[in-house]
């Protein structure tokens, strides 16, 4: 139940993350120069962030009723370690709702200026509340700060849990930038999209333009920042690695595979690539990788289902630089996107397969530590409810997420089609704000 | 008063405010239901819902702060309050996420058929998450939670007199309080008949909140009987005292038509409440856990206690920044044309050497991050990726 309110959750925040700061460039763009242009652009984004940011709301509430509701012994034992984190997390939380709230409805009625400062705090609380969030997650991958006695946590020090730890600094840059990346190709999809449809003029271009400048950045520091992470986790959880890769026996020069499939402790049908993810992940081709043989089959998560979100992520990772790749080339030398009709397909392909690697990502992560809640510490069994009821609820949650889904994408779609205002500077009705 | 008992200050007054401002929220949506139709309806809907947009979403991180600050300081009575009351939890939980959907549907209606179907949608989660909320405080009140998972009946829990008598009064005091912010609105915004409707639904729904409270009192000393006898004549009796005069002097502010005092007196009738249960249910939390034996260690006391006091010094500038914009009527009406011959017109901003920088900053972070192996190069390398998207940005930023 978690892990479905977890990937409604995230796309959400993601445009929490991101929107803020694209709109803010555009808008002090409209600053600097008076084109109206960009304020009309800035005042649909705007939008659109009114409407996320709603839905992050909500989806963001019930994810705190959850750690109660799913989780209350992982939250009874260790709320005491990991807790801060999300208590400065909704104080973050406050600050975006806080200033979301004057910047949407202060467009003609606060001055440009003090407009434009009121939407710094939240591309501000957007980065605090996610350096939060990936805190806790950090410290169930990595705990530390604190000692347990009798199954109880004693011994505790939670800033050095959650802000001393070595897992914190790669999830989070790996996170943010995924945030620019989905938030950016979405946004890119839509216009590219619109190019397909027979519509761009000045505005679509200019939207696409600043959308794609900030996804195709985030993904080509992405793929370095990945790296990163895989380096990370061979050397701290190595058993996660084992099932990225569907290594079964400790190896000496391992290999990566690509696609196949994983069954008794090795990959059938896939496509080696000799050595590589020693190299990969310990820079010698000789290196050791531990296999999933090093632990017990009862410590070991889901082979297959880790490795297939991974390969899914990376694979798409790969696309989406190489596309990446291709418009910076093409901006560089030609000092203009790219014009076919291919490129504007793959564009509108980008939006959604960003949100699958999102989403794949997360499965990794949190799969991968399975079946562990916080690694070797406590396990997911021990954590969860003993009050009943889960299909219950994961039926009425599921059909009320699938409402929402479909609520929020038809109010996009809407937005999309109503116009802005009718008189470009005032409005009289100011349901919508903006 | 000992550190362990500051957090649980911190949240009870997370929870007064949650109810005052959440509650005047929830009250909103509930006359949106109780406004039937036609012209006059509409303008009583629209008005509920311009009212509070600005401000709402801030008014419900309340509660997640007062589940984060729970949860961190007294981990042991979260996880029994959480799977014993896990149902209305839930309900509570799908009504907060159907009222927010409703916002962020509300901004696509076109007709004002589809808008009456969002706003229904509201109005009815709009009473279903107040009334769970209070049966969960009912529960809690009534001592039906103990240590466990779950530690009690999971229906008997909320399923009671006090947690059925706490969620109506929840329900009618959210109305109550939604009234007579709503009169205080209208009348700044000179809209004087939606002022004198709101203002007879506030004499109204105070009267009966006022009712359901005293009937509480009644219930209480059936049902929790230590509860009623601290309450009444106890350590509770000057904190029930006072929310019971300023109930009595809001009503009389409301009569004579001062709005404005009259928000405040509201207010101080909801924090009083709570002070007073708090006071008569101390030093139990739970039914067999006591403040002090549910509280975290001492370290994260301190950690928690220094975040709030840090995290406060951010959020009320910034909550009176919010307010003194909504109490003034800056949020909403129509807009002043902005002035765009201050505007400092510059000529379209070099392009530079951004793209240079940006390309040296993306050999810097991938020799760093990937190529090099200590930590601080690590950071040095991220860095250095950070700094090549902004700069990237900065250069291909659309210019034309």
């Amino acid at each position: 139940m978690q892990a479905l309110s977890f990937a409604v959750h995230i796309p959400l925040v993601c445009f929490g993350i991101a929107l803020p700061a694209l709109l803010l460039s555009v808008e002090w763009l409209y600053l600097r120069t008076g084109d109206e242009l960009y304020r009309t652009l800035a005042r649909r984004w705007t939008r659109i962030m009114a409407a996320l940011f709603a839905a992050g709301v909500v989806t963001g509430t019930i994810l705190s009723f959850e750690m109660g509701l799913l989780w209350p012994n992982f939250t009874g034992t260790f709320g005491s370690v990991f807790g801060l984190g999300f208590a400065i997390e909704g104080f973050s939380f406050f600050l975006e709702a806080i200033f979301i709230g004057i910047y949407i409805y202060g467009w003609n009625r606060l001055s440009p200026w003090a407009h434009f400062a009121s939407g710094i705090p939240i591309a501000l609380a957007g980065f605090t509340g996610s350096l939060m969030v990936i805190s806790v997650n950090a410290w169930m991958n990595h705990p530390g700060g604190f000692r347990l006695e009798h199954g109880k946590p004693v011994d505790v020090h939670p800033f050095r849990a959650l802000f001393e730890n070595s897992y914190l600094w790669h999830e989070l840059i790996h996170m943010y930038l995924a945030a620019y990346m989905v938030a950016g190709f979405l946004l890119a999809s839509a216009y590219a999209w619109d190019r397909l449809r027979g519509r761009f003029g000045r505005y679509e271009r200019t939207a696409l333009t600043a959308a794609l400048a900030a996804a195709t950045l985030a993904s080509i520091a992405q793929a370095f920042v990945g790296d990163w992470n895989g380096r990370t986790v061979a050397a701290e959880q190595p058993t996660k690695l084992a099932a990225f890769e569907g290594i079964g026996r400790t190896t000496r020069g391992a290999d990566v595979h690509v696609l196949g499939w994983y069954s008794h402790g090795r990959v059938e049908y896939g496509i080696p690539l000799p050595r590589l993810l020693s190299l990969l992940a310990f820079h010698s081709t000789h290196a050791t990788v531990q296999g999933l043989d090093a632990v017990a089959p009862a410590d070991r998560p889901p082979v297959n289902v880790v490795r297939f979100a991974f390969q899914a992520m990376v694979g798409v990772g790969v696309l989406l630089v190489l596309l990446s790749i291709a418009v910076l080339t093409v901006r560089i030398r030609r000092k203009r996107l790219p014009e076919s009709i291919w490129f504007h397909r793959a564009l509108v392909a980008a939006g959604p397969l960003s949100v699958v690697a999102l989403i794949a990502g997360w499965i990794v992560t949190e799969v991968g530590r399975q079946p562990w809640v916080v690694y070797r510490v406590m396990r997911t069994s021990q954590a969860v409810t003993g009050a009943g009821g889960i299909p219950v609820g994961y039926g009425a949650l599921a059909a009320v997420y699938l409402a929402l889904a479909i609520g929020v994408a038809w109010v996009l779609l809407r937005l999309r089609r109503l116009p802005l205002d009718d008189s470009p500077l005032l409005r009289a009705d100011p349901v919508e704000g903006v | 008063m000992h550190l362990y008992d500051l957090p649980l200050a911190f949240a009870l007054a997370g929870l007064a405010l949650y109810v005052v401002l959440g509650g005047a929220d929830f009250g909103a949506g509930l006359w949106q239901l109780l406004a039937g139709r036609g012209d006059r309806a509409a303008a009583i809907r629209d008005h509920a819902h311009h009212a509070m947009a600005p401000v709402w979403e801030a008014n419900h991180v309340w509660l997640i702060f007062v589940l984060t600050v729970v949860w961190t300081a007294y981990p042991s009575a979260f996880s029994s309050i959480a799977s014993t009351l896990s149902i209305p939890l839930f309900v509570a939980g799908i009504g907060i996420v159907l009222r927010g959907g409703a916002y962020a549907l509300r901004a696509g209606t076109e007709s004002s058929r589809e808008r009456r179907r969002v706003d229904a949608v509201f109005a009815l989660s709009s009473l279903l998450t107040p009334f769970a909320l209070g049966t969960i405080a009912g529960g809690i009140a009534s001592g039906r939670v103990h240590v466990g998972n779950p530690g009690g009946s999971l229906v008997s829990s909320w399923l009671n007199p006090t947690s059925l008598t706490i969620g109506t009064l929840a329900v009618s005091s959210a109305a109550y309080l939604a009234a007579v912010f709503l009169s205080g609105d209208a009348t700044r915004d000179g809209q004087h008949e939606l002022a004198e409707r709101f203002r007879l639904r506030a004499l109204a729904a105070g009267v009966a909140a006022g009712g359901v409270a005293l009937a509480g009192i009644a219930v209480l000393r059936f049902d929790a009987h230590r509860l009623f006898t601290r309450l009444t004549q106890g350590i509770g009796q000057p904190a029930l005292i006072l929310s019971v005069l300023a109930g009595v002097t809001t009503l009389a502010l409301v009569w004579r038509r001062r709005y404005e005092p009259a928000r405040y007196s509201a207010a101080l009738a909801v924090a009083a409440t709570i002070l007073g249960w708090a006071l008569a249910q101390q030093p139990r939390l739970l039914r067999n856990l006591t403040i002090q034996q549910a509280a975290a260690p001492r370290s994260t006391q301190i950690a928690l206690v220094v975040a709030v006091l840090g995290g406060a010094v951010i959020l009320f500038p910034s909550l009176a920044v919010l307010f003194r914009l909504t109490l003034a009527g800056r949020l909403n009406g129509a807009g002043r044309l902005a002035d765009l011959t201050s505007l400092a017109r510059h000529a379209r901003p070099t392009a530079g050497g951004g793209g240079r920088v940006a390309a040296a900053a993306l050999v810097a972070g991938i020799g760093f991050l990937t190529v090099a192996d200590a930590a601080w190069a690590h950071a040095i390398g991220v860095a250095s990726l950070l700094a090549f998207v902004a700069c990237g940005y900065r250069a291909l930023l659309p210019r034309e």
